[in-house]
């Protein structure tokens, strides 16, 4: 097989055990993870396109995916805010305790989703620590000569407000923990250029500082997002899960499954990860544009 | 810039404010000021409310919550899972970065965004697909049915569930370590006549023990909190299939809040056990698992 110098499947080596560790791998990833993810696909697709048709624009899903989507997107957009002043605090600046709070950063990757849940719900509650609080803070405005009125009622939890609170918190160490090793790498020397030629410091912020991390920003923007889509354990607790309010569609997921309305769960299932996978790859191919402008970060 | 040690010093100075091109003290104290008011708010918060809610009803209270007998088989089966996964995932995890750090083949590139599949999905699907596969009206489930074997609502469903979505933590954290250590060490081994496993053991592994270390602590964490795929498949019986985290969500929802937060805190200590020895490693041997910052 490898006699023809043409083509070559792989590069010589004198280390054993390629076959038997690809063996494994592949063996593995097929059984757990592909296998079962094309079962999925063939499921949502032999429901039939009018089943299909009704399950995908079915009010209720249409919600769901409205409101894990666009809580997701609001989500990672604040963390990409905070995340970025956080990680820029804690390479840049001293102060007490700055090793424990960059410590602190991964509590959400290392605390049960539920058990997060919970105690966000309990905080955000109506008679909870923060959210007894919330309530004074209660307004509403209508926007002179529409109909159009904005405002606060004071509640976040069992709201679409108290989704978004879950899903900040469970995507804040994407961004940080993709940010920081960029800005620890980056060069002084440009920065005192900008200095020195008479920048002030803004201007070398946004001019010299933030181009070379933007690629890193939209990774951990990205991350940040995809995670808080398929969020489940976390949310369910805050949100209430009122029908085409505060419904995420992970959950609208469990509730089509509990009626055994397979095929159902399998093409919202089949929409969520399609529309996932399609953000994931347009990101990526932005991204690789970005490297190659600023280089590989 | 050409003399090898100024990397090593310049990173202090880095962190000293009163230079010319760093900001004032006065928007420093802000950023700080606004950094930690965030995690307090959305981090340290929900953290101490767990430990201040499981301990409202004092002592005796937490103590039972955490011993009656369906607490107890919560943590058993807990641990079970666990028990299967993480090694099962460790084994997978180091035969992938064998095969992707040390030799070079098409498709690498792809094999390793497969690996990395099970992050970009839902713990919901992740469950649900085994459901599909294995549920009464899934592929196998009345040839399954016919011969005894029950898979979903069992112990061998929530293993699979979990099983996926702990399956990259080993792999991700090894590759990037292995590839930087390039084989030379080992291509020495082999050439003065050692066998290949005893390279393997006497080599390879020692080489990576604290990444590996490093990602089967993050791999555990994960298995023993996954909620949302454990609680599409495991029917949620108690005493039989209900882990840990599918607990304190029935004694939630049942408005049982003290014994749910008894049971959670358990769970919380056990993410600050895994957060301190994380941080541990990454103080200790932060050059040797520097990769999986990139999280």
């Amino acid at each position: 097989m490898t006699t023809t110098a043409s083509f070559r499947w792989r590069e010589p080596s004198i280390l054993p055990g390629f076959g038997l560790a690809m063996g494994i791998t592949v063996t593995a990833l097929s059984l757990i993870v592909l296998i079962p993810l094309a079962g999925l696909f063939v499921k949502a697709a032999s429901a039939g396109p009018a089943d299909i048709w009704a399950v995908a624009t079915s009010p209720r899903t249409l919600a769901a995916l409205r409101l894990s989507f666009l809580g997701a997107l609001f989500a990672a957009l604040v963390n990409t805010v905070f995340g970025l002043i956080l990680a820029w605090v804690l390479v840049r600046y001293d102060f007490p305790g700055r090793r424990l709070i960059d410590a602190a950063v991964d509590l959400p990757f290392a605390l049960p989703t539920a058990v997060a849940g919970i105690s966000l719900a309990a905080i955000y509650a109506p008679n909870g620590w923060v959210g007894s609080w919330l309530a004074p803070l209660a307004f509403r405005f209508t926007i002179p000569f529409t109909d159009v009125s904005i405002g606060f009622d004071g509640k976040v939890a069992y709201t679409p407000l108290g989704v978004m609170v879950a899903l900040i918190f469970i995507g804040l160490p994407f961004v940080v923990r993709t940010v920081q090793p960029v800005l620890e790498e980056l060069q002084s020397d440009v920065e005192e250029a900008a200095a020195l030629l008479g920048a002030n410091r803004l201007r070398t912020v946004f001019r010299v500082i933030l181009p070379p991390v933007l690629p890193a920003l939209l990774t951990g923007f990205v991350l940040a997002f995809a995670r808080a889509v398929g969020e489940y354990g976390s949310v369910i607790f805050i949100a209430g899960n009122i029908p085409m309010v505060s419904e995420i569609a992970p959950l609208l997921i469990v509730i089509r499954l509990e009626q055994f309305d397979y095929a159902g769960a399998a093409v919202m299932a089949t929409m969520m990860l399609l529309i996932s996978f399609a953000l994931i790859l347009a990101v990526n191919l932005v991204q690789a544009r970005a490297r190659r402008r600023f280089g590989d970060v | 810039m050409s003399d090898a040690t100024l990397p090593a010093a310049t990173a202090p100075a880095r962190r000293d404010g009163s230079r010319a091109r760093g900001e004032s003290r006065f928007v420093q104290f802000v950023l700080i000021a606004v950094s930690l008011a965030f995690l307090l708010l959305f981090l340290l918060l929900p953290l101490v409310t767990v430990f201040v809610e499981a301990a409202a009803r004092g002592w005796e209270a937490y103590r039972a919550a955490i011993t009656e007998p369906d607490a107890q088989a919560a943590i058993r089966l807990t641990l079970i899972v666990a028990a299967i996964a993480v090694p099962f995932n460790t084994v997978v995890g180091i035969a992938a970065a064998w095969a992707i750090a040390k030799f070079e083949f098409r498709g690498k590139n792809l094999l390793i965004s497969l690996l990395d599949l099970p992050f970009s999905v839902s713990p919901v699907i992740s469950g649900l697909v085994f459901v599909l596969l294995f549920g009464a009206q899934g592929y196998f489930g009345p040839w399954l049915q016919a011969h005894g074997v029950s898979i979903i609502f069992a112990l061998p469903g929530l293993i699979l569930a979990t099983v996926f979505v702990t399956f990259p933590f080993v792999a991700r954290e090894l590759i990037p370590h292995m590839q930087s250590l390039g084989s030379a060490d080992e291509e020495a081994a082999l050439t003065l006549g050692a066998s290949p496993w005893r390279v393997f053991f006497t080599i390879t592994l020692p080489n990576v023990k604290w990444s590996l270390f490093y990602g089967i602590l993050l791999c555990n964490a994960r298995a023993m909190g996954e909620f949302g795929a454990v609680a599409v498949v495991s029917g949620k019986i108690r005493g039989e299939t209900n882990t840990m985290p599918l607990h304190v969500e029935i004694l939630y929802n049942e408005y049982m809040g003290p014994a749910a937060f008894a049971v959670a805190s358990l769970l919380a200590g056990l993410a600050l056990v895994t957060l301190v020895l994380k941080t541990l490693l990454e103080w200790h041997y932060g050059d040797a698992i520097a990769a999986s910052r990139r999280h």
